[in-house]
């Protein structure tokens, strides 16, 4: 089916009237239906006849901006001054299109249509205001919310044109000319967060914050070990403590992600959390109750010193080649399961009543949680409404949204009330979806000149059947492997028991660490500067066809080239015991190259003094302050990874609980200085909630092997006796 | 002098009683629809709190504290942490809870001028004690902090940062113009997952060089002195 875009105009009550967009499968027929009461049609623009303009944001609100960025798109187009501007959240609707924030898709998914959407608006208002002076389109002209006729200086604010303006053709979204980005005035032009000043004075905009009449709260006391059933709970003595009002054994049903467990619905959550302590659960653990990550480390150390169980990818014969190198290195590279933990624990409020399901949720993408709640309770997905609440930090964790059909279930059984279901930190540390770990085996060989000539990686994951866990692979492609003229990538598996997705710049967070250490030792056997080393390999990846590279020769060329510049890279004498790193990655359709200057004491600690970043994400970076938030904020959410975070499981458990097992960095370990540059190329402008991280992890790295000669080939760091100095 | 006010409704099931100020009551949406009108309910602020008792039970308490400068009655056990208190009962959502341990930071609230995890406190502790939160820190959102926060644009997720803003906020009020070093002292208990650690250092140097240094007045035993600057000068 091909994609179909068009507007669509509604009356608002007192004379406004609102612009939607409507693309993918829905037909001109179905925008006319009647909606239900209470929602808007899915309209991004409302003017009301007093000239107040509310945009609403379709995309959920976790951190990147996304309530910002969008809605500027929109009024840059609709010509208003940004301060004029109110934003509102959507609810899910299908008829938003994508709904969603991940992947960095935010902002190449709607730079185009929320474009036209505002120029189509503005459209709309100049043939109204010609219309009533009987002039022509040409001769008006639109600045901050007017239409001015150019001719007489006449106005007409938007407020007065919105009741005429609706009766005006709705322009074809092929055909609409957008501004000429020279004049914007506020894209480009850094913007506040419209939440920031409810933020700074707390009022209650999270998804932990709702709040309903006669609200219940639930805490949930889950199998331990993945799989486990409840064969008895203690739940009669549970529900006589104080405030609880229901204690309810859930059987779990793995098909919508629903795991078995004992639910305790309390007048408070600290009442619900207090009586937890005095449960007593009987458990069939299943499977996984034997199972330890340090037994798995074991075997994958004895796996990689095999033949690997299958091999793909393979270009020349790296065996023969590795026979008769002139030197090999062995490398050995590990990386751990690491826990998402947003600061905000993961909530759901949900109201079953009815015959109707209605959430409040913080879901990174809500479709998916809309579905699973509707068969958790039994009705169709038209009768759950979820709206969106601001969420306390996404980083994937929320593209998953098993504590939505969590507080569904519970709702069902508490027909009539309101429930706010809330995890623990320590059930978030126990029940994530793990970014899951990983071990390489290189084989490097050298020619007598030190040049690579062969490359072996046995890569052991996690995995069963041939499959490895969600995000815990690798493939072939990974720079520099296709640089080198006789290489192979093997695969072993190692099982898991836990559940795995994706992780702010999945895959692409492992891999750089990886693959950008291993480029710095290449380049160190040849003996080259590793910026000089990366251009070389860059020029030999672009001498493959276009489908080999894997990336933008030209772009990676030119953020590293910049990166080199800004940080004085080769042209400082630094002291004793500093060094600086560098490392590139391309990950979400963005150019990243990163340099790290850093200090290591004797004892391994280690101070970031100062962290350069050069990106290129298109032509126009939407909202700078919003981007250079991401950027700092990727290296710092790398910096974490880096040093001391590690998941295990011990008899089926997850053994860290809270943060202080599962560090972040804190203010006093931040890097003294963050030199952020946007190089602007000519390409559409792409997403910053991910790229900027995968290089700052290798950047650090690859650093200490230049301040100590240590090259560190294990995460966390802490693992060989590293901390923040 | 404001004195809080009880309204013992009628017994609920299990012997439960709700004490339940009309005012907050009325503020409520009557609609589960929207969650905006239902977030929205603002108890006028010279209305005293009024916590809602949990249970008819000979263990619960009735303790007095001041919060943002009213006084409040509350009804709870006496190791319910007062980070619960302020949300659950007395509905201030500004606090957050994070971590559950005195690891992470957001519960941070003042009380008697001290940075503090709420989530470590009880509100046995709390008693008597005056308590200030994110939503008393000024009463028109325009704290120095508050406002070089917005001018900075630090918050991403937001979440952390009541917490951060409070801490800051103890760490001006003893040093006005505190050092990069000051700032990572006093911060470094408050976590932010989002990395805005850059923006948190800018704009609590911004918002000591909006405040004005306190000038040490002379006071009746003393002979007047010329204007004295504290010693913690730092860099801007």
């Amino acid at each position: 089916m091909n994609r179909r875009d068009f507007f669509k105009a509604t009356a608002l009550i007192g004379g406004g009237f609102a612009l939607g967009l409507y693309s993918d499968s829905e037909t001109p027929a179905q925008a006319q239906t009647p909606r239900p009461a209470g929602l808007e049609p899915s309209a991004f623009i409302k003017i009301a006849a007093d000239g107040s303009v509310t945009l609403i944001n379709r995309a959920p609100e976790i951190g990147q901006g996304m309530r910002t960025t969008l809605p500027m798109l929109i009024a840059e187009e609709l010509d208003i001054d940004w301060k004029s501007v109110r934003v509102e959240q959507a609810d899910v609707d299908p008829r938003y299109g994508g709904q969603f924030t991940g992947g960095s898709g935010g902002t190449p998914s709607a730079w185009e249509p929320l474009r036209r959407v505002g120029a189509a608006a503005r459209m709309m208002l100049v043939a109204a205001a010609a219309q009533e002076w009987g002039a022509a389109l040409s001769d008006c002209h639109t600045a901050s919310g007017e239409v001015i006729h150019s001719a007489t200086n006449r106005k007409l604010a938007y407020g007065q044109l919105a009741a005429k303006a609706l009766a005006m053709p709705v322009p074809d979204p092929a055909t609409i000319k957008l501004k000429d980005p020279a004049s914007y005035k506020i894209i480009g032009k850094a913007t506040g967060g419209v939440d920031v000043p409810s933020i700074v004075t707390g009022k209650p905009i999270f998804g932990m914050d709702v709040n309903l009449p006669g609200m219940l709260y639930a805490a949930f006391h889950k199998t331990p070990v993945l799989g486990g059933k409840v064969v008895s709970a203690n739940t009669e003595a549970v529900a006589k403590l104080p405030g609880v009002k229901k204690v309810l054994v859930v059987p779990g049903n793995p098909q919508i992600g629903l795991e078995s467990g004992v639910v305790i619905v309390a007048q408070t959550w600290w009442q619900a959390q207090t009586a937890r302590k005095k449960l007593e659960v009987v458990w069939d653990e299943g499977k996984w109750a034997g199972y330890n990550t340090s037994d798995q480390a074991k075997k994958a150390a004895e796996l990689l010193g095999q033949a690997p169980a299958s091999t793909i990818g393979k270009v020349g014969d790296p065996e023969a080649e590795l026979a008769k190198a002139a030197k090999v290195i062995e490398a050995r590279y590990e990386y751990p399961l690491i826990a998402h933990a947003p600061l905000e624990p993961q909530n759901c409020t949900a109201c079953f009543k009815d015959g109707k399901l209605e959430l409040w949720s913080t879901s990174q993408i809500p479709s998916p949680g809309i579905s699973g709640a509707a068969r958790a309770v039994g009705v169709a997905p038209g009768d759950v409404t979820m709206h969106l609440l601001r969420a306390g930090g996404g980083f994937g964790r929320r593209i998953y949204n098993d504590m939505v059909v969590d507080a569904a279930w519970v709702a069902k059984e508490l027909a009539g009330t309101p429930v706010k279901l809330l995890w623990s930190r320590e059930d978030d540390f126990a029940h994530d979806f793990y970014r899951p770990g990983g071990w390489h085996h290189f084989k490097i060989g050298l020619d007598a000149s030190g040049k690579t000539i062969a490359l072996h990686d046995h890569f052991v994951g996690y995995g069963e059947s041939g499959r490895f866990v969600d995000s815990g692979g690798v493939g072939p492609g990974e720079f520099p492997c296709r640089t080198i003229p006789n290489y192979a990538l093997g695969h072993s598996m190692v099982p898991l028991a836990v559940r795995t997705g994706a992780l702010r710049a999945p895959g692409s967070n492992t891999h750089a660490f990886i693959f950008q250490c291993l480029t710095d030792e290449l380049a160190h056997a040849a003996g080259k500067d590793p910026v000089a080393f990366r251009l070389e390999q860059l020029a030999a990846l672009e001498a493959l066809p276009a489908n080999q590279r894997g990336m933008d020769i030209e772009r990676m060329r030119m953020v590293l080239n910049l990166v080199a510049e800004r940080s004085g890279w080769g042209k400082k004498t630094l002291p004793k015991g500093t060094g600086m790193g560098v490392a590139f990655y391309f990950s979400h359709r963005g150019y990243f190259a990163e340099v790290a200057q850093i200090k290591v004491s004797a004892k391994k600690e280690i101070k970031v003094e100062k962290v350069w970043v050069v990106g290129d994400v298109g032509h126009t970076i939407v909202n700078p302050s919003g981007a250079e938030g991401q950027v700092c904020g990727s290296v710092i959410d790398g910096m974490s990874q880096l040093m001391a975070q590690e998941i295990t499981l011990a008899k089926g458990r997850v053994v860290q609980e809270n943060y202080s097992e599962h560090p972040m960095v804190r203010l006093n370990q931040a890097p003294r200085e963050i030199d952020i540059h946007f190089h602007k190329s000519n390409n559409p402008p792409t997403g910053l909630g991910e790229p900027a991280l995968p290089p700052i992890l290798p950047a650090i790295a690859n650093a200490i092997f230049s301040a100590t000669g240590e090259r560190v080939r294990t995460l966390p760091l802490a693992k060989l006796g590293y901390s923040w100095g | 002098m404001v004195v809080a006010l009880y309204l013992l409704d009628r017994p609920l099931e299990g012997g439960v009683w709700v004490a339940c100020d009309c005012k907050a009551r009325a503020g409520l949406g009557k609609r589960f629809g929207s969650p905006a009108r239902a977030l929205r309910h603002e108890v006028p602020l010279d209305a005293p709190f009024t916590g809602r008792s949990l249970r008819y039970n000979w263990s619960i308490m009735a303790y007095k504290l001041t919060v943002n400068g009213r006084p409040a009655t509350v009804d709870a056990d006496a190791d319910t942490p007062l980070l619960w208190v302020l949300r659950d009962i007395m509905h201030l959502f500004g606090t957050k809870y994070g971590c559950g341990i005195g690891s992470c930071g957001a519960c941070t609230v003042h009380v008697n001028g001290e940075a503090i995890r709420s989530c470590q406190m009880t509100i046995a502790d709390t008693a008597g004690k005056k308590v200030v939160t994110i939503e008393g820190l000024s009463p028109d959102g325009k704290h120095p902090l508050q406002v070089a926060w917005q001018e900075v644009d630090v918050p991403q997720c937001g979440y952390c940062q009541a917490g951060q803003i409070l801490s800051a906020a103890a760490l001006l009020a003893k040093k006005p113009r505190p050092t990069d070093a000051d700032i990572d002292d006093a911060l470094s208990g408050n976590l932010c997952r989002c990395g805005t650690h850059m923006s948190i250092r800018k704009a609590v140097h911004r918002a000591a060089s909006m405040t004005p240094l306190p000038v040490i007045k002379p006071t009746a035993k003393t002979t007047a002195k010329p204007t004295t600057k504290p010693k913690t000068g730092g860099k801007k």
